[in-house]
């Protein structure tokens, strides 16, 4: 019994097992992180794959004799409760520990240490590293796309304009904030069309004029989104209430309009929107790729918001419907001012998750030739100047994506938090 | 008569709309059309299509009609679909699992792991993946052996074939064993309905399963053979494997990005049903005396899938609409080979767009048609 007892860890031999096990773990962690980064394998005179298990047994039998409970002890304590409860936990815990110590240096050094930043040609990456110079001398190239260099600024204040104007919502006075609806739905989609009509376009006021083929980069995934985003949200309510209506024509027409967009992939509707669309125009009527293009999404989105809608009007429980409607408010009046708003704060997350698929959906557009991001990764990929750097140009532009989705969704986290009220 | 006008006028407005923009359509298709000397139909599918496809599941030439052209685009997608939901569920399971662990380590990997692959567009991570990471693998003369007899090389991967005697014997045995299994847990549920017994059953099947295809090998005549791909010299620099089976890049490159970008979905969805399920339900099960295992099976398990199914089902089909962005780096799916390739050489631009809207519009519907049919099924029924 005496052995037993000795063997198995607890509050009486606390010290020397906590002593000895953070040791062996110690040792472990050492082994691996010289193994790693100054590549000296110190466990060398062990023979064959003991080698490379050596750290991971030495590790688990040093987390085992440190797992104590109600130690007394605050750090071990947190150690044992949070990574080290049982020996599979210990297990997972080194697995993850050493191929973060392993993933490191061969990813810092490729990513910055031994990378290139300076020159502006491609003679002048000759290290191991990534070629971020590539990524510099291409950068205007990747925002404006071919748009003329000289006029990128008319952008950068279409955007800022645009901008400025979305917050205006936040600034009006009391007794204006009943428009506040209106003014998001008709007038600000309108004035930010014509900002980005006549300075990113150009044409008249003595701006030249800039097609829509030359457009390009990331600025055109924004402009695709932000007009997708304003006008996919109306007509999705539109046809989320037309599907909830109890006129079966209409709410027959909403099924079959979101039943068939949400049946089809995004590419085939981009596709449609290329080259069979043009077909079923008037005969002298031109419409810009863009435009089409911008349409085909927002049709293609707004099934999903309008889905998404629908979850919110279907978890209203029926006695607001019947409040409203034994206050004599009419279908509209009812919805307006009683149905929508509660539904809306609860469509939230759903309606933020559509944004940020639609926003991850952008770089689509590439498929039918408009050069965005993606478009402009792969026509810089191909430049007899610059080969072999896909690596760089995908990362950079997966590192801009990334921080764009994941701060939109940490937003609609806070949107959420901020509207959430008591039910 | 108040009522009515209310009622009618609506929908008659938007009947009317709805038909004067499908009219106003077709017309100028049709003046288009004519316009350009193009005729509507289908005939086209019959003819010879004259284009090579590099990937297919099933014999193709050129020499071979539209239609079956569609047909092997169509059997490509739904290999590649079919591939990706297997590989995005059982990772999507592993990581939704370890986003609920207690280990801060696995916890914060897992979460970490979501919140990296969902927030990249699907589009770059197959450009990175197809552009980036595939093709700095090693020629095929200088790739290593994986498990000794597969090659991971810029070409693809290649892996051996099976070869194959007196396979129908096997597979007759196969079903026998399915067939048995069912009977055997049917049995098994009346037994334990009737009588309280318990039998083994995980243990019996997985016997069964394993033990009527070995006797076919011993007595049904049935032998399995590998084909192990060799590394063939084509000319002085070139050199390619020959045998067994070789996995294009575009494949790979598909899966890979498909799998894990859905991953993420199917892990949120499995974490949501996990946590759907009440802390009571575990301890009332445990205080009915169950095994932590039969808690598992018997309690959470049916409780948690019934949230867990209906949303990981939308994400399969999703990953069968996404997997059309194959056409991006020519994995020849549908989208490619018939809307365009096809649409390319025959010019039949609102034939062939519909005819491969429609083929997705199916498969979403059907399964759809199914979801809710299964949802009607486990709902809870209350009141």
């Amino acid at each position: 019994m005496q052995t037993i007892n000795f063997l198995k860890p607890s509050r009486d031999n606390i010290k020397n097992y906590s002593i000895i096990g953070s040791f062996l773990v110690l040792v472990s962690l050492i082994d691996v992180i010289s193994n790693a980064f100054l590549k000296i394998n110190l466990t060398s005179f062990l023979p064959g794959s003991l080698t490379t298990l050596f750290p991971l047994i030495i590790g688990l039998i040093g987390l085992n004799m440190m797992r104590i409970d109600y130690s007394g002890n605050k750090t071990l304590d947190l150690l044992n409760k949070n990574i080290n409860t049982n020996n599979f936990n210990a297990l997972l815990t080194l697995l993850i520990l050493f191929s973060i110590i392993k993933a490191l240096p061969q990813s810092l050094s490729w990513m910055i240490l031994d990378a290139t930043i300076s020159g502006d040609s491609k003679d002048a990456c000759t290290g191991t590293g990534a070629c971020w110079t590539y990524i510099k001398v291409w950068f205007r190239r990747f925002m404006y796309g071919m748009y003329p260099n000289e006029f990128h600024w008319r952008i950068n204040t279409a955007f800022i304009l645009v901008i400025a104007l979305g917050f205006v919502g936040y600034f009006m006075k009391e007794n204006l904030k009943k428009y506040l609806a209106l003014y998001y739905v008709i007038i600000y989609p309108v004035i930010a069309y014509l900002v980005i009509y006549y300075l990113i376009s150009g044409g008249s006021f003595g701006l030249q004029w800039v097609e829509t083929g030359a457009w390009g980069g990331l600025s055109l995934t924004f402009i695709v989104s932000f007009f997708c985003l304003i006008f996919c949200f109306p007509l999705g309510m539109i046809f989320a209430l037309g599907r909830r209506s109890n006129l079966p024509a209409i709410k027959y027409i909403s099924i079959c309009y979101i039943e068939f967009w949400r049946g089809v992939p995004l590419i085939t509707v981009l596709f449609m929107s290329s080259v069979m669309f043009p077909m079923f125009l008037p005969e002298d009527f031109f419409m810009d790729k863009l435009v089409r293009v911008i349409i085909a999404i927002t049709l293609f989105e707004a099934a999903y918001c309008a889905e998404v809608i629908r979850g919110g009007l279907q978890s209203l429980p029926r006695g607001q419907y019947d409040a409203a409607k034994s206050l004599g408010m009419g279908y509209w009046k009812m919805h307006i001012f009683v149905i929508l708003p509660q539904a809306l704060k609860l469509v939230i997350p759903g309606i933020a998750n559509t944004f940020l698929a639609l926003v991850k959906d952008t770089p689509l557009i590439f498929v039918v030739g408009l050069a965005e991001l993606a478009g402009m990764l792969a026509l810089a990929k191909t430049n007899p100047k610059w080969l072999g750097f896909a690596m760089e140009g995908y990362i950079f532009a997966s590192i801009i994506f990334w921080i764009i989705c994941y701060a939109m969704s940490k937003y609609s986290y806070n949107l959420e938090a901020k509207y959430k009220t008591e039910r | 008569m108040n009522n009515i006008i209310k009622r009618f006028i609506p929908q008659i407005l938007a009947i009317l709309f709805v038909v004067l923009i499908f009219g106003f359509l077709t017309l100028n298709a049709q003046t288009n059309m004519d316009n350009r000397g193009i005729d509507f139909g289908f005939d086209f599918l019959s003819q010879e299509s004259s284009f090579d496809v590099q990937f297919s599941l099933i014999e193709y030439s050129g020499s071979d009609s539209y239609a079956r052209a569609f047909l092997v685009g169509l059997l490509n997608t739904l290999l590649v679909s079919f591939i990706s939901i297997i590989i995005c569920t059982i990772l999507g399971v592993i990581i939704g699992v370890a986003r609920l662990s207690s280990n801060y380590l696995i916890k914060n990997s897992a979460a970490w792991y979501v919140e990296f692959f969902r927030n990249i567009p699907l589009l770059l991570q197959i450009f990175f993946w197809y552009y980036a990471a595939l093709r700095a693998l090693p020629m095929p003369e200088k790739a290593n052996a994986w498990f000794g007899v597969t090659y991971m090389t810029v070409k693809g991967y290649y892996i051996p074939a099976m070869v194959w005697e007196n396979l129908n014997v096997f597979l007759y045995c196969a079903l026998a064993a399915i067939i048995s299994i069912i009977v055997l847990r049917n049995y098994a549920n009346k037994l334990r309905d009737t009588q309280g017994k318990q039998i083994p059953v995980l243990l019996y099947s997985l016997a069964l399963l394993i033990l009527l295809p070995l006797l076919s090998f011993l007595f049904g005549g049935v032998s399995l053979g590998f084909e192990i791909p060799e590394l063939k010299k084509l000319s002085k620099i070139s050199y390619i494997y020959e045998g067994g089976i070789s996995l294009p890049p575009e494949l790979i490159a598909l899966v890979l990005a498909l799998s894990l970008y859905t991953s993420t979905f199917v892990a949120e969805c499995v974490r949501a049903g996990i946590e759907g399920v009440s802390k009571g339900q575990k301890e009332a099960a445990a205080s009915v005396g169950l095994k932590p295992n039969q808690v598992l099976k018997l309690v959470i398990m049916p409780q948690a899938l019934r949230i867990i199914i209906p949303p990981t089902t939308n994400q399969y089909l999703n990953l069968t609409k996404n997997s059309s962005l194959a056409a991006a780096i020519a994995y020849p799916d549908l989208v490619l080979v018939f809307a365009g390739t096809a649409l390319m050489q025959t010019g039949k631009a609102i034939e062939i767009v519909s005819i491969t809207m429609l083929t997705y519009l199916t498969i979403s519907l059907t399964i759809a048609a199914i979801m809710n049919w299964y949802n009607k099924k486990i709902e809870i029924k209350e009141k």
